[in-house]
């Protein structure tokens, strides 16, 4: 797959599947450029009305966060309950917290 | 325009979309790339729908009793087919199927919209406004890939300009009125193809510039298609894609 020369670059699809909901990654393709991405991801992953708002980003211009690093990036997060908003009743009309 | 002319101007409308649907499903599994293979087909799935409106409104003309889309799909032979020769050639290679596709689609996106505004019969009006929409995509489509094609390697230019040579023999037919033409301009059911023509004269040369490719001289140009006569093509299409329910008459999956 890292053959450049033959293949199309890797690019990140995000799908806004109603409008007031943010963007949510779905999946990668390939794509000669950006045009041509947002024309795939139309075709491969709106097929079945998912979506209303299609991002694309080239895949290598992601920056992810290193597995090793998990235990001193998310662990220091687990005895922090009062963080949590679940002392507080929602009223039923708030969606999507 | 009466009865029997406008159920065959409903059965050229289905034809056209129903053959070449076919075509690109053919492409299934075997396109260049997997966005490509599911780009095609989703066009081929939009052209099956398309026909199965058509074909059904055309079915509900017929003077002998009602025809289903399907009964019309899988029970007509090749002389009773009225789809343009056009659609009906191989896919060969990809820059040929995209060929096709480009000068079809800018012909049928032109239709539709005609079709879409007319007021002489509201149920075809229906089918061609969401196929307008459909359409306006499979010309995006299609147009931005024979720029990409044209305007690429030297390679992919020589094979997409002979593809372009090779299918322009097709192109005439679109536009040549018959009787079913002129009695569907006078009620305003179609378009007028001379005018239409203009128009997709002028969109074609767009692209082509933008392609870089060279816009072939016209010359003699193959037609039969409305009238049923049609390229060998068609005969091994129908006997692939009829033969099913053919050997087993009213099955279901």
């Amino acid at each position: 797959m890292s053959d450049k020369k033959n293949n199309w670059p890797l690019w990140e699809v995000f799908i806004r599947s109603r409008q007031g909901l943010g963007h949510k990654h779905v999946g990668s393709l390939h794509a000669a450029d950006a045009e041509m991405a947002i024309g795939n991801a139309r075709d491969v992953y709106t097929r079945r009305q998912e979506g209303v708002s299609i991002w694309v980003i080239p895949s290598d211009a992601i920056t992810a966060s290193a597995p090793e690093d998990s235990e001193a990036l998310y662990d220091p997060a687990n005895d922090k309950i009062y963080r949590h908003p679940t002392f507080y009743v929602l009223p039923d009309e708030v969606n999507h917290m | 325009m009466n009865n029997s002319q406008l159920k065959s101007a409903l059965l050229r409308l289905g034809d056209d979309a129903l053959i070449l649907g076919q075509r690109l499903a053919e492409w299934c599994g075997h396109a260049p790339a997997l966005e490509e293979d599911i780009a095609l087909t989703n066009i081929s799935l939009d052209l099956i729908g398309q026909t199965q409106s058509y074909l059904s409104l055309a079915g509900s003309l017929f003077e002998d009793g009602v025809k289903t889309d399907d009964e019309l799909t899988f029970l007509r032979t090749d002389r009773e087919f009225q789809n343009l020769l056009l659609v009906e050639q191989p896919n060969g290679n990809f820059g040929d199927t995209i060929v096709r596709q480009f000068l079809f689609d800018k012909f049928a996106l032109l239709r539709a919209e005609h079709l879409a505004q007319q007021t002489f019969n509201s149920e075809a009006a229906a089918i061609a406004a969401k196929a307008v929409k459909e359409i306006r995509y499979h010309a995006d489509h299609s147009s931005k890939w024979v720029i990409r094609l044209g305007d690429g390697t030297t390679e992919s230019h020589d094979r997409v300009q002979k593809s372009l040579d090779d299918l322009w023999k097709f192109t005439g037919e679109m536009f040549i009125s018959d009787e079913i033409d002129r009695a569907g301009v006078e009620s305003g059911f179609l378009p007028n193809l001379d005018d239409l023509k203009k128009k997709w004269d002028e969109e074609i040369d767009n692209v082509l510039g933008e392609a870089t490719l060279t816009r072939p001289e016209d010359c003699f140009m193959q037609t039969g298609g409305r009238t049923g006569i049609h390229t060998e093509q068609l005969s091994f299409m129908l006997a692939e894609m009829q033969v099913l329910p053919r050997t087993y008459p009213g099955t279901s999956w």
